[in-house]
């Protein structure tokens, strides 16, 4: 890695926004360009987080910002024909499928359910002026976190994904992000997801790297679930072992709303996910897994923020690792009961097996706890896989290395279990077993190499 | 079957087995009494390849090959099973897959093809009603929340699963009741064959009741001390150890 400073990466970030700042909000709707400047200053004043500050206490973020990255501000031309390139499609399951290219919409699949918009993010403040004027950027101003502000000042491409009232979608939406091209590239991918009231979706998002290119992905998504909606967002992570992914998952849930978050990373260099929940309405649900297979040098960690502002919501946290090589897993799991939110039940979960002794795992729940009549639990276990259970198994015939993957696969199934697409959940599996016997993770017949080294 | 010469191991430096001599034909049931802190489990860790326990010296040969040289999995394949003393929990792996896993291996290793899904499934049940185990207990993961009871039966279940040449039963009746005793023991009586033998490891004589052996050893401090025929364990529930630890000592 380059020896780069961190308030010279900040300083040189900066001055590309001031230098392109007219170019970046060409062709922009006002409600994302009055964003911008008071995002640049945010970050122009307070820089990239420390290693070691509340946020990121085992991660240090020049990680990823530690490189030399080109920027875009707008789609390249030689985008690759992501229709023809891409088979990532899991058989069997029938999605309406978007393709991102470097963070713009490429191409679309299947008729969307009437009312149900699917667009960049321009498009979207177009169509619905006062549902994006309502949301974008309210719950991202609202974090103390001058990644997020990074990516609020050069917001351009992303996706905007509205489902009205009541709307149930009856097929998962599957948006693919591509990482692609000749060059080491930043990108900043900017949506905002809004599911009315009483709606229901599955969301799938697939990151991939399809070249062997330096990426930075930063990107923001800001979820909004209206009364009594339910929505589940799976992500699945396959980066290359250059790249670097920073996902800030923003989640605003109201009243009796039902969330099921579940994000798998296979694989990546510097991984950094920030899934944070404002529980906002009384009788929300939030399930929240995820479930991370680091090996060789790659880092990844895992944030959760669960903010319970109003009585009677619950919230679920199951997060996992298995480790090996020198990799290093961080779990911060914070959970904050604000002192009117009464009747509240958080549970949270962190367990980690490191397969080689080099690997290591940090792991940090914190809980504060303003009410008095909440029921909050949390857990932090880091091990090796049970001897015992290995001499039993090879005992009655199975071979050492077939015994440790049925001991890994048994540690990945309480998370993939979870997932509510049955023929997702087998891929996942597979998936899973391929990536830990050191296989491509790559879906069946994909010629996408996500991980090759 | 199996030929046990000058048998020694010991665990973190500390002796345990120190020159054990024990010769199992094919069809014959060897019962292996003592008190506690003899070297039972150990012997039982040793033939089946535990890593925690080192062997210092002496010969096992079993269905004429060296049996020490093999790693754990090469001699379960060969028919070598022990039902353990206490069965280990695995969550998420469910009986069905472990099981299956296992035959295979087993077949694999003996030259012949995997079974087919119909197959397999078929062999289950017709195992689980032998053992007379609750197909309820077959469908979760292995031993997960499984009473003591259920699990020795479970051990049972898989014996008959895996067809074993030699099978250890390492303290299978503790902690057992006289009915779930009863059952194991005639899972056992029903899948002996004169092709098969046995070693029961047990503190007391209750199940030699329903498991008769032909041979009963006792092991002291390492050693087996003292052969008999069946008599010799109702001898021993008669007088306990001491008699033998003095005639020992007294060497």
């Amino acid at each position: 890695m380059e020896k780069v400073s961190s308030t010279a990466i900040k300083n040189k970030l900066t001055a590309l926004y001031r230098q392109y700042s007219d170019s970046i909000a060409a062709g922009m709707p006002a409600a994302i360009n009055r964003q911008r400047e008071s995002a640049i200053s945010q970050f122009d004043e307070k820089g990239l987080p420390e290693k070691g500050c509340e946020r990121y206490r085992f991660t240090d973020i020049m990680g990823a910002f530690g490189h030399t990255h080109g920027y875009a501000i707008g789609p390249q031309k030689e985008q690759v024909d992501s229709q023809k390139a891409f088979r990532c499609a899991v058989p069997g399951l029938d999605t309406y499928t978007i393709t991102v290219g470097n963070g713009w919409i490429d191409t679309q699949n299947g008729n969307l359910p009437a009312g149900v918009t699917v667009t960049g993010l321009a498009e979207g403040a177009q169509l619905h002026p006062d549902i994006f004027e309502a949301n974008y950027n309210r719950l991202a101003a609202t974090k103390n976190d001058t990644i997020i502000s990074l990516n609020t000042a050069f917001a351009r491409g992303g996706l905007f994904l509205y489902i009205p009232d009541n709307v149930v979608v009856d097929k998962p939406i599957q948006i693919v992000n591509v990482l692609s091209g000749g060059n080491p590239l930043m990108v900043n991918q900017r949506n905002l997801i809004v599911a009315g009231r009483g709606s229901q979706a599955k969301i799938v998002f697939c990151d991939h790297t399809l070249a062997e290119r330096q990426f930075l992905l930063n990107n923001v998504t800001e979820v909004v679930m209206l009364d009594g909606s339910q929505l589940d967002c799976y992500s699945i992570q396959n980066l290359n072992d250059h790249s670097s992914q920073i996902s800030s998952i923003l989640i605003e849930q109201n009243a009796g709303s039902q969330l099921l978050a579940n994000t798998l990373t296979l694989h990546g260099g510097f991984v950094r996910n920030n899934l944070e929940v404002l529980m906002n309405g009384q009788h929300a649900e939030a399930n929240i897994y995820g479930l991370s297979l680091p090996c060789g040098h790659q880092h990844i960690d895992n944030f959760t923020y669960i903010d319970h502002a109003v009585p009677n919501c619950t919230s679920y946290e199951l997060y996992k690792n298995v480790l090996n090589g020198d990799s290093v897993g961080a779990f911060g799991g914070y959970v904050l009961v604000r002192p009117d939110a009464q009747k509240t039940n958080a549970m949270q979960s962190n367990k980690n097996i490191c397969i080689s002794p080099s690997a290591r795992m940090y792991t940090k729940p914190q809980l504060e706890i303003y009410a008095d009549d909440v029921k909050c639990s949390h857990g932090a276990t880091v091990g090796q896989l049970d001897e015992n259970a290995l001499f039993y198994m090879r005992q009655r015939g199975i071979g050492e290395e077939e015994a440790k993957m049925m001991l890994m696969s048994a540690f990945a199934h309480e998370v993939v279990r979870t997932i509510r697409i049955p023929i997702l959940a087998d891929r996942y599996a597979e998936m899973i077993e391929n990536r830990l016997r050191g296989k491509q993770a790559a879906c069946g017949e994909c010629f996408m190499k996500c991980d090759k080294r | 079957m199996l030929t046990i010469k000058d048998l020694r191991a010991s665990i973190d430096g500390k002796p345990i087995l120190k020159g054990i001599n024990l010769h199992i034909n094919a069809g014959e049931i060897h019962a292996i009494m003592g008190p506690n802190g003899s070297g039972k489990s150990t012997l039982s860790s040793v033939l089946t390849g535990n890593s925690r326990f080192t062997v210092d010296g002496g010969e096992v040969t079993f269905l004429g090959k060296n049996l020490l040289e093999l790693p754990p999995e090469d001699r379960a394949r060969m028919g070598l099973f022990m039902s353990f003393q206490y069965p280990v929990e695995i969550p998420g792996v469910s009986m069905v897959n472990f099981m299956r896993a296992a035959v295979n291996e087993k077949r694999k290793f003996n030259g012949l093809p995997a079974l087919s899904a119909a197959e397999y499934l078929k062999m289950m049940r017709e195992k689980s009603q032998l053992v007379e185990i609750d197909s309820r207990l077959t469908s979760r993961s292995v031993n997960e929340g499984f009473s003591g009871g259920e699990k020795k039966r479970n051990e049972i279940f898989q014996m008959a699963m895996l067809e074993p040449r030699l099978s250890i039963l390492d303290e299978t009746d503790s902690g057992l009741d006289i009915d779930a005793l009863r059952i194991v023991a005639s899972g056992v009586n029903k899948l002996k064959t004169p092709e098969t033998s046995a070693i029961v490891i047990t503190h007391y004589q209750r199940l030699l009741d329903y498991i008769v052996p032909d041979v009963v050893h006792v092991l002291y401090n390492g050693q087996i001390v003292k052969t008999g025929g069946k008599e010799l364990a109702l001898e021993l529930e008669e007088k306990g150890y001491d008699w033998i630890k003095s005639e020992f000592d007294n060497k």
